[in-house]
């Protein structure tokens, strides 16, 4: 899927206009304070050029009502549009992943073959090599290698299978090899993606809190400018000036905020699109939100912080071993063994272990409690495993555990590398080296979060040495050694217990209430519906260095709010200074003194005011839904950037823009 | 350099270098820490408490000190209104002045108790002295009432989370005997040896040197002074104010008198920096106020100190200033630096006419008190600037992409909708007030002594001044009418309890909240960044509710001068 769209496509512009009109139904403006007043002094002008018409000689011509009922009517139009196309760019965005699962034929278990759209909850169904899937679901057996990049864009197979927290598959993507049996997760309608699909287009969309904050600022400043031009009437009437309803009625709507009124909708909906297309499902605007405000990030440190997995480096027999007998021992506890770590043990050797002639091997899966892994055959028990497994091992059986082999696993630790100590018949052999690569370019995002003021935590099973070597070398500022899931929790819970908010990502079930308790969780797509569940996020493309763009995103999405509620009081100075004269000039011609625009009349000193405040709504549009860009220069240098140019280009870009409509206004009057 | 100037300049030195050891001692104070006062007070202290059996190590949540001070304002007001028409009956009355009407005394005591002294009464003819004792002891605890609920934001940001906040109680009587009292009585002392008069003799005849036999007004006057000006209440013992000879005899007590008022406000702001142990933040404060100060006076002492171009034009020497409405041992620059500092704390005391003044010299009163927060009140000008300090942290926040926090507490709906109201009722009383006296041109504009614009400067002038709280009048306005003492009164009640009402609580509300440590994509709000914003939002607050009042009044007034 491509993830460039350009701003206004033909198609969704056409839908965003269609849109504009259907959304001025006062109903749906009532949601609005600023432009519901808008829209009532909208109406208000409509019933003022049907007077004038009628006869009313005192409100000033036709034509002049008639433009700025026109204009306000644009204003309306601007500002629903504006909503509109972001709405439509979401959805379209929503549409085309969407799309990719719609009419796949299912094969349910029992043969019968039925259309995706009809697949309930709990419905199983089987796939084989070259079916897509036709539903997110979790697989309930087998394994197969599923071509993901329908939703991701990532071309390299994955595998999925039963059990464990690989077992998740999502609608669309394509099973290449293997036959799996799913069972369907969600109810039709109710996968993440449509409820994401139903926030964007506005039917279970809610104000966020801080949306809900500045929507009180807006109507605080929309009320105070009421009480302005309402208690302007008697003034004018004790200064014998004579203020026609057009007037007040542009007066009005200049002043109260509505270019961010008109944009504040669609900057929120752009903030989930923002997601959306970096292939992130929020299931709230709140969570995008809250994304910009996290104080501290739990990473993983495996295939976030390192690449992958750790590839052995060395064998260090243990003393009176001679290293074939190491090697060879390791060679034959790996032979069995898919982890990437086990492959690049045999990697290492470079033996091929068939040439081992070992008969009836029987191998030891790796278990949680065992921490090791390993082979039996005949009456020889091979093991390898985390340092502490071994040694009970050995010392279970009475033998001592060589202190050079102890020495070796700490100098290796010491190093950022994992030991794995293998041991034959409860005798250590010696020790592999496992080392860590740190993916290249991450110590810069950890400073970039680090100026944005989040810190950092790695999160590993490594014991702590290792774990500080690894932390240091990628730059973080804190780690979790030896981590067990309920640690993460615990480490989350600490943190929010001093009040900062803590944002993880996961994929396991084991992850899943550490998600829930997180402020921002992002669950892997790959990952267990559990841990979907859990989170407030799904990401699609499985790539745990996302956090930070989530961050971002969070950011600009207040960002952009910030700056252009600025942006649009500020524009307020200017307007004051072409209608007050404006206003007033007439009765009292001292007061051109204020015209300082030296704006042509009265009328097109109004004209150009309203024309300007309409205008400045399509203008913002592109900004309001690519969002301001976020610089992590620290708070108040950032402040200082944004005042300087949006509010003090708040303040001189309308004395600029209205100066040059009222020219072009002038040549019409 | 002017000696004039020099003046103005070291009446501001002096407060600032008073302000700063002062403020220490008040957070002290406030702060329960031993001080020298102790063993003077503390008797006198457990005694009050003793006989109103109020217990004041009980710790009290917002609500219970919003109901201590409502409370407390309530008893005043009914005995204000018992002393005020019954002057008659009471004692010391040597002058035989009358009764005041209902509504007369219900303005009165009303303006009183909000620590405004908007006086539609003459001190001379229309008050006892037993009155002026009476409003003296008004002047005390309202002053104190004001700097109590600063406290209480004091205490709501000094501990991490908490609701208890202290007692308004201990707040309110130590504000009263440990900080008025003591200042009260070195200014007295000062201003009797400059021949201010201090007695309960009536009324003294004296022979003019045109030979006319005159009667001359005094009483308990350096008694009453200390107070009007310490608590920046500003209601004065006579008409004319300060600008009565016998109110402020001479330059010295002119610059005391000063400094008297300028300087709680002052030390209040440094108090809240060693309170909370941000001094930073106290000084963006000082700073804030001190730029929008300048901004207002400098223009102002400039313009009275070239006078008006129009008499000059007459032929007329006009090298002094212009002194119309001002008082030759004054001079020009200091009426001029006085008109602001008291428009802006809220004294509202005055040492000439501020009717008299330059057309924009008027507007820049008038943006003062519209803007109420440069330095402020005792206690209320801090109310007043932290509601501005809560709308710039929110758009700030903003602004670098985080959820709004100040002092490391969330700023959330309920604290916008709060601060959103406190910041449209001042605009909303000073404009609907203005705006229903103009409607009604029977009751308003027929009191004027000034057609035109002047004339609706002077509306505009009486209810900015009583929505700020302020009490000095523009005059030329007859308003011992019951339409200026009721529609005041009102605005001046509303004026008084909404700015306090809601700051109380928008702190409690944040007190109570989870304290969220500074971090480095933290908004410092210690800044001169930040200040700058909080400039902004006031100036763009002030100007945008304003603009159009303001040009039909002073700068239209203006442009038809020249």
């Amino acid at each position: 899927m491509s993830n460039q769209q350009s701003l206004f496509q033909k198609e969704l512009m056409q839908q965003a206009l269609k849109q504009s009109f259907v959304k001025l139904n006062p109903k749906i403006m009532f949601r609005n304070p600023v432009m519901f007043t808008v829209e009532i002094g909208t109406f208000v002008m409509a019933i003022v050029c049907i007077w004038v018409l009628m006869g009313e000689t005192e409100q000033g011509s036709f034509g002049y009502n008639f433009t700025v009922f026109l204009i306000l009517f644009l204003t309306l139009l601007f500002a629903n549009f504006a909503e509109a196309i972001a709405e439509a760019r979401g959805k379209a965005q929503a549409d085309s992943l969407r799309k990719t699962r719609e009419e796949t034929p299912a094969k349910l278990k029992n043969g019968q073959t039925i259309s995706s759209a009809q697949l309930k909850k709990g419905d199983v169904f089987v796939c084989e090599a070259g079916d897509v899937i036709p539903s997110d679901g979790e697989i309930i057996e087998g394994l197969a290698t599923i071509d993901e990049s329908a939703i991701t864009g990532e071309s390299a197979p994955v595998i999925r299978e039963a059990g464990g927290d690989k077992s998740s598959v999502t609608g669309g993507t394509k099973v290449l090899s293997d036959r799996i049996i799913v069972e369907v997760t969600t109810q039709p309608g109710e996968s993440f993606l449509d409820k994401m699909i139903a926030l964007v287009e506005g039917a279970s969309r809610q104000k966020t809190p801080n949306e809900i904050a500045l929507t009180i600022l807006l109507a605080g400043f929309t009320l105070v400018f009421i009480i302005v031009t309402v208690t302007l009437k008697p003034f004018a009437d004790y200064a014998n000036v004579g203020i026609t309803i057009a007037s007040f009625i542009s007066l009005f709507v200049c002043l109260i905020p509505t270019t961010i009124g008109g944009l504040l909708s669609a900057i929120g909906i752009a903030g989930m699109d923002r997601a959306l297309r970096a292939n992130v499902i929020t299931k709230s605007g709140k969570a995008v939100e809250t994304a910009g405000d996290i104080d501290v990030l739990l990473l993983d440190k495996t295939g976030t912080i390192t690449i992958g997995n750790r590839k052995a480096t060395h064998f260090y027999a243990a003393p009176g071993v001679a290293d074939e007998v190491l090697v060879r021992a390791a060679v034959l506890s790996s032979m069995s063994d898919e982890t990437p770590e086990g492959k690049s043990i045999i990697e290492l050797a470079a033996v091929n272990p068939v040439t081992y002639g070992v008969s009836k091997p029987t191998f030891v899966k790796f278990t949680a409690e065992t921490r090791s892994s390993g082979v039996d055959f005949g009456n020889t028990r091979i093991r390898k495993g985390a340092t502490d497994a071994i040694r009970n091992v050995v010392a279970q059986a009475g033998n001592a555990f060589p202190a050079e082999v102890e020495e070796r696993v700490r100098a290796i630790s010491q190093n950022g590398g994992t030991p794995l100590v293998v041991s034959e018949n409860e005798r250590a052999l010696g020790v592999i080296e496992l080392q860590d690569v740190i993916k290249p370019g991450i110590q810069e995002r950890f400073e970039r979060l680090r100026k944005m003021g989040i810190k950092t935590v790695m999160v590993t099973g490594d014991n702590p040495l290792t774990a500080k070597y690894i932390a240091e070398k990628a730059g973080v500022d804190d780690f979790i050694a030896e981590a067990k899931p309920e640690d993460k929790m615990l480490y989350i819970r600490q943190e929010q217990a001093n009040g900062r908010l803590v944002a993880m990502m996961g994929d396991g079930t084991n992850d899943a209430p550490a998600l829930a308790q997180a402020d921002v969780g992002v669950a892997m797509n790959s990952g267990t519906q559990a841990a979907k569940e859990a989170g407030n996020m799904v990401d699609l493309d499985n790539d745990p260095t996302k956090l930070i763009e989530v961050v971002e995103i969070g950011k600009q999405l207040l960002m952009t709010r910030g700056t252009l509620t600025t942006f649009s009081i500020a524009n307020d100075v200017a307007k004051y200074f072409a209608i007050i004269p404006a206003l007033f000039i007439t009765a009292i011609p001292a007061l051109q003194g204020l015209n300082i625009m030296r704006l042509e009349s009265p009328q097109s000193a109004i004209l150009s005011a309203v024309i300007f405040n309409a205008i400045i709504i399509p203008f913002l549009i592109p900004l309001a839904l690519k969002g301001v860009a976020y610089k992590p220069i620290g708070a108040s240098a950032l402040l200082r950037c944004n005042l300087l140019v949006f509010g003090v280009g708040g303040v001189l870009i309308p004395f600029v823009g209205i100066k040059a409509i009222d020219m072009v206004v002038s040549l019409f009057l | 350099m002017n000696t004039e100037i020099l003046g103005i300049i070291a009446m501001f030195v002096v407060t600032l270098l008073l302000g700063l050891p002062l403020g220490k001692y008040i957070a002290k104070v406030y702060g329960g820490e031993k001080t020298w006062m102790d063993p003077i007070w503390g008797p006198i202290e457990r005694f009050i408490y003793k006989i109103s059996g109020v217990d004041s190590s009980k710790e009290m949540t917002w609500k219970e000190h919003l109901t201590a001070l409502l409370t407390i304002n309530l008893v005043w007001f009914l005995l204000s209104m018992a002393v005020l028409m019954n002057m008659e009956a009471l004692p010391l009355n040597p002058d035989g002045n009358p009764n005041m009407s209902t509504d007369l005394a219900f303005n009165t005591s009303i303006s009183f108790l909000v620590n405004c002294n908007l006086q539609h009464y003459s001190g001379e003819t229309g008050i006892s002295y037993f009155g002026q004792m009476w409003l003296m002891f008004l002047q005390f605890v309202t002053a104190g009432i004001g700097m109590a609920a600063a406290v209480v934001i004091f205490r709501a940001f000094r501990d991490k989370t908490t609701t208890q906040l202290g007692n308004f109680y201990d707040f309110f009587l130590k504000s009263c005997t440990r900080i008025l009292l003591p200042i009260s009585i070195v200014v007295a002392s000062i201003l009797v040896f400059q021949g201010m008069p201090m007695t309960f003799e009536g009324k003294d005849t004296m022979i003019n040197m045109q030979g006319d036999t005159v009667e001359v007004s005094r009483g308990p006057v350096a008694a009453f002074v200390p107070i009007k000006h310490v608590g920046t209440n500003g209601g004065g013992f006579f008409g004319a104010n300060g600008a009565h000879p016998l109110e402020n005899p001479t330059y010295l007590t002119n610059m005391v008198e000063m400094v008297a008022q300028f300087i709680i406000p002052m030390a209040m702001i440094f108090a809240f920096g060693f309170f909370i142990k941000r001094r930073k933040f106290a000084w963006m404060m000082f700073g804030v106020m001190t730029v929008g100060f300048l901004i207002l006076v400098i223009p102002n002492v400039k313009m009275e100190m070239a006078g008006n171009p129009a008499i000059t034009e007459m032929g007329i020497d006009n090298s002094l200033g212009a002194m119309e409405g001002k008082e030759i041992r004054i001079g020009a620059a200091a009426s001029g630096f006085w008109s602001i500092v008291t428009t802006m704390i809220s004294t509202g005391s005055i040492n000439s006419m501020h009717d008299s003044y330059m057309p924009l010299s008027g507007m820049n009163e008038l943006i003062a008190m519209m803007v109420n927060a440069f330095y402020g009140g005792v206690g209320a000008g801090i109310l007043n600037f932290f509601i501005f300090v809560i709308l710039a942290v929110f758009i700030s926040g903003l602004m670098v992409g985080r959820t709004p926090e100040f002092m490391g507490k969330k700023i959330e709906a309920r604290e916008m909708k709060i601060a959103m109201m406190v910041a449209l009722a001042h605009p909303f009383l000073i404009l609907v007030g203005t705006a229903l006296a103009t409607a009604f041109p029977t009751q308003g504009a027929a009191t004027l002594n000034n057609p035109g614009f002047h004339g609706f400067s002077e509306i505009l002038y009486e209810y900015t001044s009583s929505a700020a709280n302020n009490g000095s009048g523009f005059e030329g306005l007859g308003d011992n009418t019951l339409w200026w003492n009721i529609s005041t009164g009102i605005i001046l009640l509303l004026g008084r309890f909404i700015p306090i009402i809601g700051p109380i609580a928008i702190a409690g509300l944040l007190a109570e909240k989870k304290f969220i440590p500074e971090g480095e994509g933290t908004l410092r709000t210690d800044t001169s960044t930040f200040g700058l914003m909080v400039f902004a939002v006031i100036a763009i607050i002030a100007a945008l509710a304003f603009f159009p009042a303001l040009a039909l009044g002073p700068i239209a007034e203006y442009f038809s001068m020249s």
